[in-house]
């Protein structure tokens, strides 16, 4: 089957999930993230690499702040970004998909950042422009449905890389609604494929895929079972339309049976990491005290995450 | 009336009602089969066709064929060797009102392509609220009732539906989905799914409506018919409720026959279904349920235009175009699995039309002269401009197939011909 994300020479042209990338191809990329993660710390934060270029950051779902981190990273390698609110416009008027993208095609669009409810649009576009013979153009998922954010998931790897150097003996807890995450997806993925010892899920029956065994994780349905002896700890936003009784009783049950608190966190290793791909939900899926305690690492995920999305958006340009 | 007098030469006539595989010629009379082997005592042919080389079967039946335009798929119909389709009734509007059936009896005999039998609504407007008129509606032509792909969710109702059928004889065919348990699922529920993130119906919610369905049929003694299953534990049940006599048939599709939750890749629209295409050992008991004749096979030929495709996975429409797939995708099945040619057509002839009650399915002398004659090693690729059909969706696209349909003849007539 064509691999949708890589192009003729195997190199990356839009970035849709971290399936089907090759361990290679994440290597590369944190590594040019770590090029440009001193970029962000200059005084003139700039680089000229997509001058000229422009991004498109096409959210058919809100998101302040992916955009923002998405833009951010695409104006320090000096590109020209247009953000569009498409869930306020053109698809409101019955504007299709293909359509919204057939248009900015003519605009001389030369990269969408796309963010989508429906699982999967991002490859409906990368295969639209394959289509049309617009290989030229890139596409970069900021997050669809309930599949892949890829680019979450290379920072989370970005930042567990800078903390724990390797992989290959680490043990990763996940933790919350994994049936709904995207980051929880690409997070496996991206663990299983970069060859850390263990990943572990932890939440109710309700909140699991139904074959999330396949996916090479250990299930755990007792927090206290799956936090013991691990390396990092991955929480996942708990949505409040979660919470209305036909997945969890109340956020009261959860935060007792799956929340992260201090005296939870002893049971893993002394120097675990606290990570979270935001926003959080104090008292919900996190304590305070854990939030902005010592092992928490979640402001420097999005400092990361300026740099790693500099990183893809500048190795699509080039390829 | 002379002019019809058809006379197919030398063709390996296959027909899994009689038991008959044998190069034999067939002479059509009257619309109807007037002999096999030798030509009857004044036979004077209008029309001599070769056939050397060639199978004829009797045209196939299709248990479930959406129409959408009449016309096209109609001739879709014939170009695959279909000379039967059965019309389920969410059409728009609904096949409730026994002037909508006659209105699609007329406009289809007028064609005069493949011929039409229509399944009527099972309820008002398919709400599942209050009963349709069964009795004026099989007047008008329906043949069995249903209740497309709307459930009835009221079991009450649904027994006083069967009660009713049953006070008449009428089958009654159902869907098996618990509408709950498929609630917002647009993949089976299971490694796929759980990978792409693709909301799952889980195998229970066949499971669950057909075990509802059969105590109902029990209780009732209606024909029931349950149509495209997609699970193995569904075939179980199935197998289970014949072999304790009940009077219960089944479908499966074409589609489900060949393919399983792999073929969506990377989110391929052309491969959602409902049900949803399942695991692979789903898919292998289903090949095993038609191969047994546990199961006849259907198209599900549900034509749906581009932007009903080019969408998101889970917004996109399921089904595909598949009358004129039918016959080589069954002939490929019947190869992989190494069945007979005649237990294979079976399941597309003699089968189906036992289902629907109807006389066709057959090339016993006197039966309506509906011929299907094809190539069955003819290659050909399946490409949108090689479709009749306005369904140009299909997952089988770009697919080399063998078996290509030469000629098919609705009631001695020739409606199809390469």
């Amino acid at each position: 089957m064509h691999n949708p994300q890589l192009n003729a020479n195997g190199e990356l042209s839009h970035l849709l999930s971290i399936e089907g990338l090759p361990r290679d191809v994440i290597v590369h990329i944190l590594d040019t993230a770590s090029s440009f993660l001193k970029v962000s710390a200059r005084d003139v934060k700039k680089v000229p690499l997509l001058r000229g270029k422009s991004v498109f950051n096409v959210f058919f779902e809100n998101s302040t702040r992916t955009r923002t981190t998405f833009e951010i990273a695409a104006k320090r390698l000096s590109a020209d970004v247009i953000n569009l609110d498409v869930t306020r416009s053109s698809t409101a008027k019955g504007e299709t998909l293909l359509d919204t993208v057939d248009n900015l095609v003519a605009m001389h669009a030369d990269m969408f950042v796309v963010r989508h409810a429906a699982s999967g649009a991002p490859y409906l576009l990368a295969s639209h422009l394959r289509r049309i013979g617009r290989d030229d153009v890139h596409v970069v998922n900021a997050g669809d449905g309930r599949h892949a954010h890829p680019t979450q998931g290379l920072l989370d790897m970005y930042t567990i890389r800078h903390y724990k150097k390797d992989f290959s003996n680490l043990v990763v807890a996940i933790v919350g609604d994994i049936l709904h995450s995207r980051v929880a997806r690409s997070d496996i993925k991206a663990l299983t494929t970069l060859g850390a010892a263990e990943v572990r899920a932890i939440g109710p029956e309700t909140l699991l895929p139904t074959e999330i065994k396949k996916m090479g994780v250990r299930v755990c349905h007792d927090m206290a079972d799956g936090l013991r002896d691990c390396d990092v700890v991955i929480m996942l936003r708990l949505q409040n339309e979660r919470m209305n009784g036909t997945l969890l009783p109340s956020a009261r049950e959860y935060f007792h049976c799956y929340g992260l608190t201090q005296e939870k966190l002893r049971l893993a290793r002394p120097d675990a990491i606290v990570m979270h791909p935001g926003p959080m939900n104090r008292g919900v899926e996190i304590d305070s005290d854990v939030a902005d305690g010592p092992q928490a690492v979640i402001l420097p995920q999005v400092t990361f995450g300026i740099a790693v999305r500099m990183a893809v958006m500048g190795i699509l340009a080039g390829n | 009336m002379n002019s019809d007098n058809l006379h197919i030469r030398n063709a390996r006539l296959i027909d899994p009602s009689s038991d008959l595989d044998q190069t034999l010629d067939l002479y059509l009379a009257d619309g109807r089969i007037a002999a096999i082997g030798t030509a009857p005592a004044g036979f004077a042919a209008a029309r001599v066709v070769d056939a050397s080389g060639l199978i004829a079967c009797p045209g196939l039946v299709d248990l479930s064929t959406r129409l959408g335009g009449i016309e096209p798929e109609l001739n879709a119909a014939v170009a695959g060797g279909v000379t039967s389709v059965a019309c389920p009734p969410d059409t728009k509007p609904p096949l409730d009102e026994p002037g909508l059936v006659e209105r699609l009896v007329r406009r289809s005999e007028r064609l005069g392509l493949a011929r039409v039998y229509p399944i009527g609504a099972l309820t008002q407007q398919l709400a599942g609220e209050k009963l349709a008129e069964m009795n004026s509606l099989a007047r008008a032509g329906c043949i069995a009732f249903s209740q497309a792909k709307h459930p009835i969710v009221d079991t009450l109702l649904l027994l006083r539906a069967m009660q009713y059928a049953a006070t008449f004889g009428y089958a009654v065919r159902l869907r098996p989905q618990d509408q709950f348990l498929a609630r917002d699922g647009v993949a089976h529920d299971g490694e796929v799914a759980s990978r792409l993130g693709l909301s799952g119906v889980p195998t229970a919610a066949e499971t669950v409506a057909i075990a509802t369905a059969l105590q109902l049929a029990q209780a009732t003694g209606v024909r029931l018919h349950l149509s495209r299953l997609s699970s193995a534990a569904g075939i179980a049940l199935i197998r289970a409720a014949k072999q304790a006599g009940m009077p219960v048939s089944c479908d499966v599709s074409i589609h489900h026959l060949h393919l399983s939750e792999m073929d969506i890749g990377y989110f391929d629209s052309n491969a959602r279904f409902d049900p949803p295409l399942r695991s692979a050992s789903d898919r292998d008991a289903l090949r095993l349920a038609a191969r047994d004749g546990v199961a006849s096979i259907c198209s599900d030929h549900t034509p749906v235009d581009a932007d009903g495709k080019q969408l998101p996975f889970g917004e996109a429409l399921p089904g595909a175009t598949a009358l004129e797939l039918l016959l080589p995708l069954t002939l490929q099945w019947a190869a992989q699995s190494r069945l007979p040619l005649p237990s294979a057509l079976a399941r597309i002839t003699c089968d189906p039309a036992a289902v629907l009650g109807i006389d066709a399915g057959s090339l016993r002398v006197g039966a309506p002269a509906d011929i299907c004659l094809f190539d069955p090693s003819e290659p050909w690729r399946i490409l949108p401009e090689t479709l009749r059909s306005q369904g140009k969706n299909t997952p089988f696209l770009g697919y080399e197939l063998s078996g290509r349909v030469r000629m098919t003849v609705v009631g001695g007539r020739i409606v199809f011909q390469v």
